[in-house]
């Protein structure tokens, strides 16, 4: 199963920015820092879930949206990053600001090794493995043996800190504002990255293998290093999501958080950087939107939203935008 | 073997399940030249183009390109050691822009990897800078200008050929195999196609391979031809010779009655 784009849109791979684009980038990061201080908690904790929930998606995107790789398995590795930031801040005691590049380490190496089986299946059989993965992953996080570092079937609380330099902001407050600082840089070295002759390679690579490999790209080595950079995203995202729920337990982590996942790239846009915001906006505040309509069919409702979604916007939402910017522009052109 | 042999080919045998698809196979092709390699329908051309990539491993025989062994290479260092190609039956990155499409072309000569790209340093601008400039040069070459920056998907197939070539010359090959480059082209096509080939080994300093059903084609631009039928070579020389062996002859007569 390779996701295509249907029509085929020139250049997925981004480009340099229109002035109105990046007028709108920077605006957007604007309004994204005044957020917390006009807010209630709620919505807050709300919004840094978007913001956590972009990252995993971007790390999604470029495994299988550009890379062509599909994977039923990422709350694998969104929960490998949760637990590390948990583990290490309770058993090793270590600041949590360190644990965030440690957990993108640790799950650049658990994405890499799991990409070394996964070279040798395709489309629909390398789904199934990472859905193996993901119906595995609550039950290995149960794991007797690991128990004292787990915190085994119970999980593990994960503790609230100050906020830095003596801000005078609330913890929550600042945990939003220090995500929003990650997902920007990691959103600006993934913009950097597709661009790039890497964005270009890994491209290549799912839209014909073969012709890839005849001009001289390392097929197995540019999957391996996607699938460990993807897993880094989702993982840093895990990190992240573990210091906001204050708790991590194996039932966080269950089959429905990775089809969630799946379910979040593929409406926000597959192969596309702001994609990875849509479908993050649509996997926290749809389910909710869903169940204010009915408390009793909730996930009936949600399954409708996502048919619709994908019936009109068969590109997801980015796609769908980029139809109607383009139709503005020629509109306003001729 | 002559001293300016560029490819030489001794012995390669291709069995797929049952079917013998080249059977020792032996020929050189020297450097500069164009050589001309024709055949009915299952000859064996496009397998011995897919052993020069790589591609598939013969049973036996080997290949050595500028004296070195070619067989234990892996498929994605052929590139980078000159070899370029084109494929029979369009391969190209159907999302891509023509322009990306070079770009991949010229991948073999990108020194970029992931860090440097996802911190975009100075060395990476520079490389794409230079890229950039070089793929201008194979669009203005091609006559790809009106279409650089539209999806491949949507071209036409004479263009798509076209593009196909480019991203090919990106590689900046020193042996380029043309696998029927004149396939699905009309008469004027072909001409503009043959004045092409013979340009850019003039311009580019290459030898190429060049594998065509069209004989007008091959036998005006190749300064040698070699001839292959299930899978043996009957033939090998100048395009005159070859044109009147009478095995070639017997070839093309026997298939297409
Ligand atoms: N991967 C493969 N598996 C099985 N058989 C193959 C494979 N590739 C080629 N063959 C067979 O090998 C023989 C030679 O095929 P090849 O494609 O090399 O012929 P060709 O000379 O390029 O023909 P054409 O002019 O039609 O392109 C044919 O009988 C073909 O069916
Ligand atoms: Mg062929």
């Amino acid at each position: 199963m390779t996701v295509r784009t249907e029509p085929v849109m020139a250049a997925a791979l981004p480009k340099a920015w229109s002035a109105w684009q990046a007028t709108g980038v920077v605006a957007l990061l604007v309004i994204a820092v005044i957020v917390p201080f006009a807010v209630s908690s709620f919505h807050l904790l709300q919004l840094t879930m978007v913001v956590i929930y972009a990252i995993a998606l971007l790390g999604l995107n470029i495994l299988t949206g550009y890379n062509g790789q599909i994977s039923l398995g990422h709350g694998a590795f969104y929960a490998v990053g949760a637990y590390t930031m948990a583990i290490l801040i309770e058993r090793a005691g270590m600041p949590y600001w360190s644990i965030v590049p440690v957990a993108g380490i640790v799950c650049f190496i658990v994405g890499f090794l799991f990409g070394l089986p996964a070279l040798r299946l395709e489309g629909h059989y390398l789904a199934l493995s990472t859905f193996a993965l993901a119906v595995a992953t609550p039950q290995l996080l149960k794991f007797h043996a690991l128990e004292k570092w787990t915190g085994g079937v119970q999980g593990t609380f994960v503790p609230g800190f100050a906020a830095p330099l003596g801000l005078p902001l609330a913890w929550d407050q600042w945990l939003y504002l220090f995500s929003l600082g990650i997902a920007a840089a990691l959103f600006f070295f993934a913009w950097n990255l597709l661009r790039g002759s890497t964005g270009i390679a890994i491209t290549a690579i799912r839209d014909h293998p073969i012709a890839a490999k005849t001009m001289g790209i390392n097929i197995s080595l540019y999957k391996l290093l996607t699938f460990g950079v993807s897993a880094m995203y989702t993982g840093i995202a895990g990190a992240l999501g573990a210091l906001v729920a204050q708790f991590v337990s194996p039932d966080s982590f269950t089959i429905f958080l990775s089809l969630s996942l799946l379910v979040g790239a593929v409406i926000g846009g597959v192969a596309s950087i702001f994609g990875a915001i849509f479908g993050a906006l649509f996997i926290q505040f749809v389910p909710n939107f869903a169940d204010q309509i009915s408390k009793a069919v909730t996930w009936a409702v949600y399954g409708l939203f996502m048919i619709t979604f994908m019936y009109l916007m068969p590109n997801g939402i980015a796609g769908f935008l980029k139809v109607i910017g383009e139709r503005l522009r020629r509109r306003r052109n001729s | 073997m002559s001293s300016d042999s560029l490819l030489s080919i001794r012995d390669v045998s291709v069995r797929f399940a049952g079917i013998v698809a080249l059977d020792g196979v032996s020929f050189d092709v020297a450097r500069g030249d164009i050589c001309g390699l024709i055949g009915p329908n299952g000859a064996g051309k496009t397998t011995l183009f897919n052993c020069l990539s790589r591609l598939y491993t013969p049973a036996a025989g080997t290949i050595a390109f500028e004296g070195a062994p070619l067989l234990g290479v892996a498929a994605h260092k052929i590139a980078q050691l000159g070899i370029g190609r084109t494929f029979q039956n369009l391969a190209l990155f159907r999302t891509m822009t023509v322009r990306q499409n070079i770009l991949v072309g010229a991948h073999a000569h990108t020194k970029a990897n992931f860090v440097s790209d996802a911190l975009r340093l100075p060395s990476v601008r520079a490389e794409e800078a230079r890229l950039a400039g070089e793929a201008d040069e194979l669009i203005a070459l091609l006559d790809l200008g009106g279409v650089a920056d539209v999806a491949v998907d949507s071209l036409t197939f004479a263009t798509k050929k076209r593009v196909e070539l480019a991203r090919a010359l990106a590689g900046k090959p020193k042996l380029l195999l043309l696998d029927e480059p004149a396939g699905g082209l009309n008469h004027d096509e072909v001409e503009q196609l043959r004045t092409l080939i013979g340009a850019i080994r003039d311009r580019l300093k290459l030898t190429v391979l060049l594998v065509e059903h069209h004989m007008n084609l091959v036998m005006r631009v190749s300064d040698k031809v070699v001839a292959l039928d299930f899978g043996r070579k009957i033939a090998d020389g100048t395009p005159c010779v070859v044109q009147n062996d009478p095995d070639v002859i017997r070839a093309y007569l026997g298939t297409a009655a």
